[in-house]
């Protein structure tokens, strides 16, 4: 029980970390998750037995948010590159899970980079960010006509400054949820 | 100590002949060598360092006087091709000037500004070997004083007396366009009258004359091409179309067409279309692969752009059709990664662009006739340059002095000055000539 009021409380955060970065996809900086891949959070109904009604009602909201949070998670890119990562990879597959049981969710994947490349030529690269994940779920069955794509360069950085640390965390893909949200579903 | 040797201005009907007679003027004594200069190398064009014509600016009397003189005079320091002595060491002046004690300064030319109760401005250019008023001219001025207007007028004196001296005008008279903040900006070339001038958008591009910007907005919906008519301050839309960014947009010489990079899920190819409005005619065909940054050659036949097409961000050129592609940079520099950002010179002899060379970006020019390149930049991160008018200087984005500001360098001296102050300042573009304000 600890174990999963705690989880509770860790998904709960990121719930509302998300929320405010889907209102102001602008700022979102310090509190976004590390460009790691998350680990897979435990399901609280195969650990729990029994549970009661509550939980039940806690444990479905509890996995609803893990849900969205882990369509809408941000994947990263190495420097000059639209080739996808490992972890991105690992990323957009529970990305898939999540859209194969949910016919109704249509996204839009948006490709940024850092400001180390040309400015305007980074509007390409960001272009290319986006379909590369985008062609990652379609070619794995995914229906195009369900994932849009775009392209904000440099334009709009997740974090300021000029480190590899923050650079790093502005080559990449995120994600938004524009169909199917409010009937979202945990696979 | 004063010079023997005859000094002499000359009028620009003899362009050729003042290049090399001022050569000879000034305090270099290699007379022999300057006279070996093969004929018809004018002075712009063949810059020698120390041998710059020396000018003074004869102090102004009257309510703007001052700024008169400290206008024109900063304006023959910008130009890079004077040695401008201070207004405030000069003789005074009443009737004709001792021309003995100018050439003791070591001034070739003297420029006498008068401000007439016409408000119009009479500039007398004197050369001091001669003794002799070499041109005089009324120039008329618009009010208020000091307006930005009537600033521009000023600049446009400048530009005139470099011409009675060069052969060729000068840019003073001339602005630049920059994006900042997400919007495009305007600059006097002189630093002075830093205006918005649209509410949104990056990447301008001057109409011919200078009466309009042409600029792409990266919203997330549409993101336009669009234009903006600076006489009234409208704004429209040139291309647009959703889930599509449209950028870098390139006006041709005639300012009938419109190049631009369009990026769509089949990637980001260079499309012409009418800046009126018809139907858009693609360039390129990348195959997922990028091209983007367009510059028209200055006969409006070629464009030269950046493409990734090889694997790795190169400079091209092409026929406007797309077709007849030449790999413009790669030969010279081997394996150095990535060039981007290329500015074709209004004189169509060089191609100005950035390249990454040891971690930084770099601005270089390559001669299109002999391929030959050259560093004009070695300090910071430089980016995005824009030819002036007399294609001898650019305007780029630097951060040799911290945050990304717009720099200006004379690519024949190698001389820079700092542009723009303040918030980052980038994405610039040299306005043409504007001769009629």
């Amino acid at each position: 029980m600890m174990r999963v009021s705690r989880l509770t409380l860790v998904l709960a955060s990121t719930t509302l970390v998300l929320g405010a970065c889907r209102k102001k996809p602008v700022v979102a900086p310090q509190a976004e998750a590390a460009p790691v891949v998350q680990p897979q959070p435990t399901r609280p109904t195969n650990t729990t037995p029994a549970p009661a009604a509550r939980d039940t009602m806690e444990d479905y909201r509890t996995r609803l948010a893990a849900t969205r949070a882990r369509l809408l998670e941000t994947i990263y890119f190495e420097y000059d590159a639209d080739e996808l990562r490992e972890d991105a990879k690992a990323n957009l597959d529970a990305k898939m899970t999540v859209m194969n049981a949910n016919p109704a969710v249509k996204i839009r994947i948006a490709g940024h980079c850092d400001e180390r490349g040309s400015d305007e030529y980074n509007i390409a690269l960001g272009r290319r960010r986006a379909e590369a994940a985008k062609r990652y779920l379609t070619d794995r069955g995914v229906d195009a006509s369900r994932i849009e794509t775009a392209s904000f360069g440099r334009e709009r950085p997740a974090v300021q400054g000029t480190t590899e640390e923050s650079w790093s965390r502005n080559r990449r893909d995120e994600f938004e949820l524009i169909a199917g949200g409010d009937q979202l579903r945990a696979p | 100590m004063p010079q023997t040797m005859p000094r002499s201005l000359s009028l620009h009907v003899w362009p050729m002949l003042a290049g090399v007679l001022l050569a000879v003027g000034t305090t270099v004594p290699s007379h022999a060598a300057a006279q070996a200069q093969p004929p018809g190398v004018s002075l712009s064009t063949r810059y020698v360092a120390g041998q710059k014509t020396a000018l003074i600016v004869l102090p102004v009397k009257g309510v703007n006087g001052d700024s008169v003189a400290t206008i024109l005079a900063r304006d023959f320091d910008y130009s890079d091709r004077f040695n401008v002595v201070s207004t405030s060491s000069a003789p005074v002046v009443n009737g004709p000037p001792n021309y003995p004690l100018f050439s003791r300064l070591g001034v070739d030319g003297i420029v006498q500004p008068t401000l007439l109760p016409s408000g119009w401005v009479r500039v007398a250019l004197h050369d001091v070997s001669k003794t002799a008023v070499l041109n005089s001219k009324d120039f008329p001025l618009p009010s208020p004083a000091l307006s930005p207007a009537w600033r521009s007028a000023m600049h446009g004196v400048s530009d005139a007396v470099e011409e009675w001296i060069t052969g060729q005008r000068g840019i003073a008279q001339t602005r630049i366009a920059f994006t900042r903040g997400g919007r495009v900006w305007i600059v006097d070339s002189d630093r002075a009258n830093v205006t918005p001038a649209t509410p949104s958008g990056m990447s301008p591009q001057w109409l011919p004359g200078g009466r309009g910007l042409v600029y792409s907005v990266l919203d997330g919906v549409r993101n336009p091409i669009m234009m903006t008519d600076l006489g009234t301050g409208s704004q429209r839309t040139v291309a647009a179309s959703p889930g599509i960014e449209h950028s870098s947009p390139a006006i041709a010489p005639d300012g009938r067409t419109v190049v631009y990079a369009r990026g769509s899920e089949s990637g980001t190819d260079l499309y012409a279309m009418p800046i009126e409005g018809g139907a858009p005619r693609r360039m390129t065909v990348g195959r997922g692969r990028a091209s983007t940054q367009p510059t028209f050659s200055p006969d409006g036949q070629r464009i030269a752009f950046m493409s990734d097409r090889s694997g790795h961000p190169e400079v091209y050129i092409s026929d406007l059709d797309g077709t007849n592609v030449e790999l413009l940079t790669a030969a010279a520099f081997g394996d150095r990664d990535y060039r981007a950002g290329p500015d074709w010179s209004p004189d169509g002899r060089l191609v100005a662009f950035q390249s990454r060379n040891g971690g930084t970006f770099q601005i270089m020019t390559i001669n299109l006739r002999d391929q030959s390149v050259k560093f004009v930049t070695n300090d910071g991160r430089n980016d995005d340059p824009s030819w002036a008018p007399d294609s001898r200087h650019l305007v780029f984005s630097s951060t040799r002095a911290g945050t990304r500001q717009l720099w200006i360098v004379d690519v024949e001296t190698g001389r820079s000055r700092q542009l723009t102050f303040g918030s980052e300042a980038r994405l610039s573009a040299w306005s043409p000539r504007l001769l009629s304000q």
